[in-house]
């Protein structure tokens, strides 16, 4: 098991950068989720960690020692593809073997681990059959068991949920995660779906146009986001940005929109020009005191809870509210937001402004 | 509810469709019988009009192809009684086998030549498929066309080229000429079937090979073939079918120790002109190879075998 140091990794392909320097750690043991909306460099970033792609410059160092430019078969890592790959000549059985045979592992040792492999997953009685007529989730569980069975430094998975049915998705997430915190092996998972990263990871890298974007655990991830394209990428809804003209000093600890004035964290750095008030849709309650004011649009009704979308003087805003709570369109109410929670951003820069909110997240992402 | 799907077809159309594929069965059919017919036919039956369908079946043909004859003494033939089947068919034209004739060797030149060069061909055009589909070349649509272009004009139009550099290189009547000049033909062919089915392979198998711990080459041996099985199956089909039916290059390089079988069929001379029940015995033998190789390369020519190991 290892430590997987990413150093300033790039990678070009023609006049295309799939990837820019992008750093980040991913410690021994850690479910390491690689978020991103798709053509961002997420599955390249992964794909040169296992050797299938060398990186233009920079280094990767598996334990410490570094693997940038060795070949996959050199690496000890294993790669679960989206698509599966089971070698479709051979049956399950000699599908979870080829690593094996490739290490010269003797026969009667193969078939033990094999078996073992196979009881883990529950798939001993399709361990004849040959894999295409297997249905999805057999066939997840063989790709799975082909990277567990040689015991890896770390494994790449490469949306490996990608292809199952929604139903079996959840279930096969579960699956996963407890087959990670069996075997406590370093995993890092390629993902465009933030909902499976906030579920199964504990940290996540949200990549965007070949850059990190922000680097933490879902908790700093959701709650501390460094950019709007995190606040926004993460969280459905997503986070609310109300645009305002302003100037913000040092210490501020609020800021005024649209002739309200408005608490926030205090602030750790000035900034001038058109900021965003960015407050998630659960930080927002509908008041009858509430000075700034939103007139109804609509309201979407989730069972527990409901979504309402206002109109602001700063533009639109979705707030998730408690069902009971009555929510008439056309109606005029005042809103109040959790202080604590709010991040303001720089609209021209797109990043968040240092606050005693985020300036921990900050310093290190 | 009806037992059969708007997609599929109705039982008339099927019906239709079958009598149409069984007629154009018989049609294509008639030369084939025609000549494996004419193979046990006697000379004069073979060439009477209107054409006999039924008839009195020998061997004779047969015995001819084999065999060289020479005719002898009434005293001769007299004094040393026919001992096997086919000298009392000899016989009957008073004449005795004076040895095996050289069929047996044009045919097996084909056999080594077609073979040879189908091997040879796949051998080389999967290599050259295989680096065209998965790596990047320089000038890669300009190669594959060039390759194909060799193809853009009939390769009896570079013969007398070919004629001179071969004898120049003492290449002329050799094995090795021959399956060097049917590769060279057939290659293109070859490199562009080839590509397209290497194509349709996706990468992820052998990158789960080499993730696996393998070699690019062991990942491309092990894994890439297998799944190219089909496309190399039909392709050897192809270029087998030309190398063995080619006519016009192996009237013109070979007479001897290299001379396949379509030249040398037609020469076969017998009482009072050519032989036609001969030359249809041997046209009907020259036929089996092929037909083998394909009934047994049948099974990889059905598709199926990547289907549902991918999802796509």
């Amino acid at each position: 098991m290892a430590q997987i140091v990413i150093d300033r990794i790039r990678k070009e392909f023609g006049d295309f950068t799939a990837v820019r320097e992008s750093s980040f750690t991913i410690e021994d043991g850690e479910f390491f989720m690689l978020l991103g909306p798709s053509g961002c460099g997420k599955t390249t970033t992964l794909r040169m960690i296992a050797g299938l792609e060398l990186p233009t410059s920079g280094q990767i160092f598996l334990d410490g020692e570094d693997i940038s430019q060795k070949p996959p078969s050199q690496r000890d890592i294993a790669f679960v593809f989206q698509m599966f790959a089971l070698y479709p000549h051979m049956n399950v059985r000699k599908n979870l073997s080829y690593p094996l045979i490739s290490q010269g592992m003797p026969r009667a040792q193969v078939r033990a681990k094999i078996s073992e492999v196979a009881e883990i997953l529950g798939i001993k009685d399709i361990l004849n059959r040959p894999v295409g007529g297997l249905s999805g989730g057999d066939r997840q569980r063989v790709a799975l068991g082909r990277a567990i069975v040689r015991e890896p430094k770390a494994f790449m998975m490469d949306e490996p949920l990608g292809a199952l049915d929604a139903e079996f998705r959840e279930h096969m997430a579960e699956e996963l995660r407890a087959l990670h915190d069996r075997m406590n092996a370093t995993t890092v998972y390629v993902t465009h779906d933030q909902l499976e990263a906030m579920q199964m990871g504990d940290k996540i890298v949200v990549m965007n146009n070949a850059v990190v974007e922000q680097f933490g655990t879902p908790q700093e991830i959701y709650d501390k986001p460094a950019t709007m394209f995190v606040a926004d990428f993460i969280g459905s809804p997503s986070m609310n940005f109300l645009r305002f003209d302003g100037v913000i000093e040092d210490g501020a600890r609020w800021v005024s929109l649209d002739g309200v004035t408005l608490n926030v964290p205090r602030q750790l750095q000035g900034a001038a020009g058109t900021l965003v008030f960015g407050v998630r849709p659960e930080h927002v309650a509908l008041t009858d005191t509430g000075r700034y004011r939103g007139k109804i649009l609509a309201s979407e009704y989730l069972g527990t809870t409901q979504i309402v979308t206002l109109a602001t003087a700063n533009g639109e805003i979705k707030a998730r509210i408690d069902s009971a709570q009555t929510a008439a369109i056309g109606e005029t109410v005042g809103l109040e937001f959790d202080a604590r929670k709010i991040t303001l951003f720089d609209e021209a820069s797109g990043t968040a402004i240092r606050s005693t909110l985020n300036s921990e997240v900050l310093a290190h992402g | 509810m009806s037992s059969f799907s708007v997609t599929d077809p109705s039982p008339r159309s099927k019906w239709f469709a079958g009598t149409l594929v069984i007629l154009y069965a018989l049609i294509t059919m008639v030369p084939l019988a025609w000549i494996m017919l004419t193979g046990f036919k006697s000379p004069s039956d073979a060439i009477s009009y209107p054409p006999k369908v039924v008839f009195e079946p020998t061997l004779e043909g047969y015995v001819n192809l084999f065999t060289t004859r020479t005719r002898q003494t009434d005293e001769y033939l007299q004094a040393n009684p026919p001992k096997t089947w086919y000298e009392e068919i000899v016989r009957e034209y008073d004449m005795v086998i004076a040895g095996p004739s050289k069929f047996g060797e044009r045919f097996l030149n084909s056999v080594i030549i077609g073979f040879g060069s189908t091997f040879l061909s796949i051998v080389l055009g999967t290599l050259a498929a295989y680096a065209f589909s998965r790596f990047k070349i320089p000038l890669a649509d300009d190669l594959l066309f060039f390759i194909l272009s060799t193809r853009m004009m009939p390769p009896i139009a570079v013969a007398i080229p070919i004629f001179l550099m071969y004898r120049q290189l003492g290449l002329s009547d050799t094995h090795l000429g021959m399956i060097l000049l049917y590769t060279a033909v057939n290659i293109s062919l070859a490199v562009w079937l080839l590509k397209g089915f290497i194509d349709e392979i996706p990468r992820e198998y052998e990158e789960a090979a080499l993730i696996d711990g393998y070699t690019r080459f062991q990942a491309f041996y092990k894994v890439v073939l297998p799944q190219a099985a089909t496309g190399i199956a039909s392709t050897a089909i192809f270029c087998l079918i030309f190398a063995w039916n080619e006519y016009a290059f192996a009237v013109l390089l070979t007479s001897g120790t290299a001379q396949t079988a379509p030249p040398f069929i037609p020469t076969i001379i017998g009482v009072g002109g050519l032989d036609w029940p001969a030359v249809a015995a041997g046209a009907t033998i020259f036929l089996l190879p092929v037909m083998i190789f394909t009934i047994l390369l049948r099974k990889h020519l059905l598709r199926g075998i990547t289907f549902g190991a991918v999802r796509k």
